[in-house]
């Protein structure tokens, strides 16, 4: 059974931000006013969070790129009262734009606080949008959107492994952020698959999930930066 | 008054004389406030169209404060609601001759306030245009799925048992003719108070009494679940149920006490709302102040004593961080005050339960806020958050036209039905002996028979 997962090496993050351009880029996510992001309305599937540790001038800074956790147990989709998200055959947790409602109870469920709301329908300037990606659908104002781990891109490679007549490669499905990391600090693949390297990499001694305790079981593993 | 209804009104007994004026003389103070109250009610209705027109980035809501003022709201008015009908319902239930004054007025808060908190929920989705989807992609596993089934079986149920005891005296209505003939020869429903009739009509009144009491309790628990089945610190907690049943019918007899107040001076019904139904509910009040103080204590102190640090971010955050003055205003509201003033026999009067109602109503608004908004800016994952909330003037608007809103249809209502049960006060005084019997009957070696034999 393929279960898509990632493991992110923070050893190897550097905390420049391109998987959270790409994601942005790739899944036409609009950027908002100033105004708007200083009333915390930016929305980010994918983003870099730094964690500060120690007082200044001793502080240790770690990146922790964030995208949604895929959970095997899911807490937004128990609360969800239209089903408007689910989680799929492979373990993505998706979201069904067209029948959520807006009531935001998945965003407050989600501990990991990736699920992100339309506030104000989504914006681009003329030049911008001749560059939006025709594979994902455009967000309108009022429901909640989400990482989707690229799910366009397996649509795509499937059929390109079925028109080409062989199996589906492990490189034939990256998302975006796994793909322009500079460092490959982000790998993507099929956890169940051991040919593929998340699968090796999860048995890695540095390896841990966030907020483990709480039983979401997710699918984005991370190894512990090296001393 | 024209003149015919006035002879007709004056030729009436003295109950229905006095329990009906109301329906046929209308003060200009009334038609005054009802213009206030309609007036600030359409300014919450523009700013919900500015807010449906351009998206809820209209709102001050934020990630993570992804609820605000509307879900307060809406655990607050359903919490009023809870005033009538379960009141009304244990007082007969128990027998408590007392009642007759004042479940009426009780019921039909209960009727009019839940559609005014059932709305709140669609007020503050980002879809209302996709509320249907509700009902049509049902996930039963949402407690908000368990809220529209709770919700829903409580308003039909609240809205019959309004109804059932208001059949006899919609007849009375009928019968004198004083206004809309037609009206009342509809909703009275060929009901003729015939003997067959009313004890058909007592036995409904009675299994109904019953039935409501665990739908009430369950809908207060359950929209206590919303909160509790989340993972989130202060609100992942089994007492919520409990907690927001209490703190409903609290919040639900301090708005019945202020509705009392309000009647009692507006439609000069001091013979009916006397000092001893201020005394008993006072000492309800009491009673639930006590209450409020054991689970809102236990629940502070099992957070505190856990230590859980995603928790202790909120509740710090309450007693001495940004939310130290909505936190400590709603212990004063709802348990120094009204415990200071409920305590005294002195104070149990009209004007006191009248303070310490409105200190309760405040407070219990409070307590919503104070759960939903310390646990919003604080959650488990520490992020880049604005950490606060600040509504904005359209959610103040909806706000305050949903409280004028209700006060409206509520007085509009004291226009169209007695706002004391007429037949209810009628049959108390034919019963005086019955209930002396039934009372005596209570004593060990009774020798009497009749009614007081159960």
């Amino acid at each position: 059974m393929t279960r898509w997962g990632m493991v992110i090496d923070l050893d190897r993050c550097m905390g420049c931000a391109a998987c959270e351009v790409a994601c942005k880029s790739e899944n036409n996510i609009a950027t908002v006013s100033p105004d708007q992001a200083d009333r915390g309305r930016t929305n980010s599937w994918m983003k870099v969070m730094a964690h500060v540790e120690g007082e200044f001038p001793h502080t240790e800074m770690q990146f922790y790129p964030r995208p949604c956790m895929h959970c095997d147990n899911p807490p937004c989709i128990k609360v969800c009262p239209v089903a408007a998200t689910y989680i799929s055959d492979e373990g993505i947790v998706g979201q069904i734009y067209a029948r959520c409602i807006g009531c935001r109870y998945c965003a407050n469920a989600c501990p990991y606080m990736v699920k992100y709301f339309n506030w104000y329908g989504p914006e681009w300037a003329d030049s911008e949008l001749q560059h939006l990606n025709p594979d994902v659908s455009v967000r309108s104002v009022g429901v909640i959107e989400k990482c989707t781990f690229c799910h366009h891109r397996l649509q795509k490679a499937r059929e390109e492994a079925r028109a080409e007549g062989r199996e589906l490669r492990e490189e034939d499905y990256q998302p975006a952020c796994a793909e322009v990391c500079p460092t490959a600090a982000i790998v993507f693949g099929d956890l169940d698959d051991a040919t593929h390297r998340v699968a090796e990499l999860k048995e890695d001694p540095r390896v841990h999930r966030l907020m483990e305790d709480l039983g979401t079981q997710p699918k984005v593993y991370y190894l512990r930066a090296r001393e | 008054m024209r003149d015919d209804v006035r002879a007709k009104l004056e030729r009436l007994p003295p109950d229905e004389r006095v329990l009906l004026r109301p329906l046929v003389e209308t003060s200009r103070t009334f038609y005054v406030v009802t213009a206030l109250l309609a007036a600030v009610s359409l300014w919450g209705v523009f700013a919900y169209y500015l807010q449906v027109r351009y998206g809820l980035g209209r709102t001050g809501l934020n990630r993570p404060s992804y609820w605000g003022i509307y879900i307060i709201c809406f655990v607050f008015f359903i919490g009023i609601s809870h005033a009538g009908t379960l009141i009304s319902a244990i007082l007969r239930v128990s027998k408590a001759e007392w009642r007759r004054a004042i479940t009426r007025s009780a019921e039909l808060i209960t009727v009019l306030v839940i559609g005014f908190g059932a709305i709140q929920p669609i007020i503050d989705m980002g879809r209302p245009d996709r509320v249907m989807n509700v009902l049509l992609h049902a996930q039963l596993l949402s407690p908000l799925l368990w809220d529209v089934t709770s919700i829903g079986l409580y308003f039909f149920s609240c809205t019959i048992y309004l109804y059932v005891p208001l059949l006899p005296d919609l007849a009375i209505i009928r019968d004198s003719g004083i206004k809309a003939p037609w009206l009342y020869r509809i909703l009275a429903a060929g009901y003729r108070d015939t003997p067959v009739q009313r004890a058909r009509l007592e036995r409904v009144i009675g299994v109904l009494s019953i039935v409501v009491i665990p739908i009430a309790v369950s809908v207060h628990t359950v929209i206590g679940w919303i909160f509790a089945m989340t993972l989130r610190p202060m609100w992942h907690s089994t007492i919520f149920g409990p907690y927001f049943v209490m703190g409903a019918i609290y919040s639900g007899i301090a708005a019945i006490l202020i509705a009392m107040v309000v009647l009692r001076r507006a439609y000069r019904l001091e013979q009916y709302f006397k000092p001893v139904h201020f005394d008993y509910l006072g000492r309800l009040l009491l009673v639930f102040s006590l209450l409020w103080f054991y689970f809102t204590f236990a629940e502070y102190l099992t957070a505190f004593y856990g230590g859980e640090p995603g928790e202790m971010r909120a509740f710090w955050a309450k007693l001495t961080g940004p939310f130290a003055i909505p936190f400590w205003t709603m212990v004063a509201g709802c348990f120094v005050i009204p415990l200071a003033l409920m305590s005294r026999q002195a104070t149990r009067t009209p004007r006191g339960t009248l303070i310490a109602g409105i200190a309760v109503v405040i407070g219990m608004w409070l307590e919503r806020y104070n759960i939903v908004v310390p646990t919003s800016v604080n959650p488990r994952w520490e992020i880049e958050s604005i950490g606060q909330y600040l509504p904005s003037w359209i959610e103040l608007s909806i706000m305050s036209a949903t409280f004028s809103g209700f006060i409206l249809v509520y007085m509009v209502a004291t226009k169209f039905v007695p706002i004391v049960s007429i037949w209810e006060i009628k049959e108390g005084r034919e019963d005086v002996k019955e209930v002396a019997d039934r009372v005596a009957g209570y004593l060990p070696n009774a020798t009497v028979s009749g009614a007081g034999a159960d």
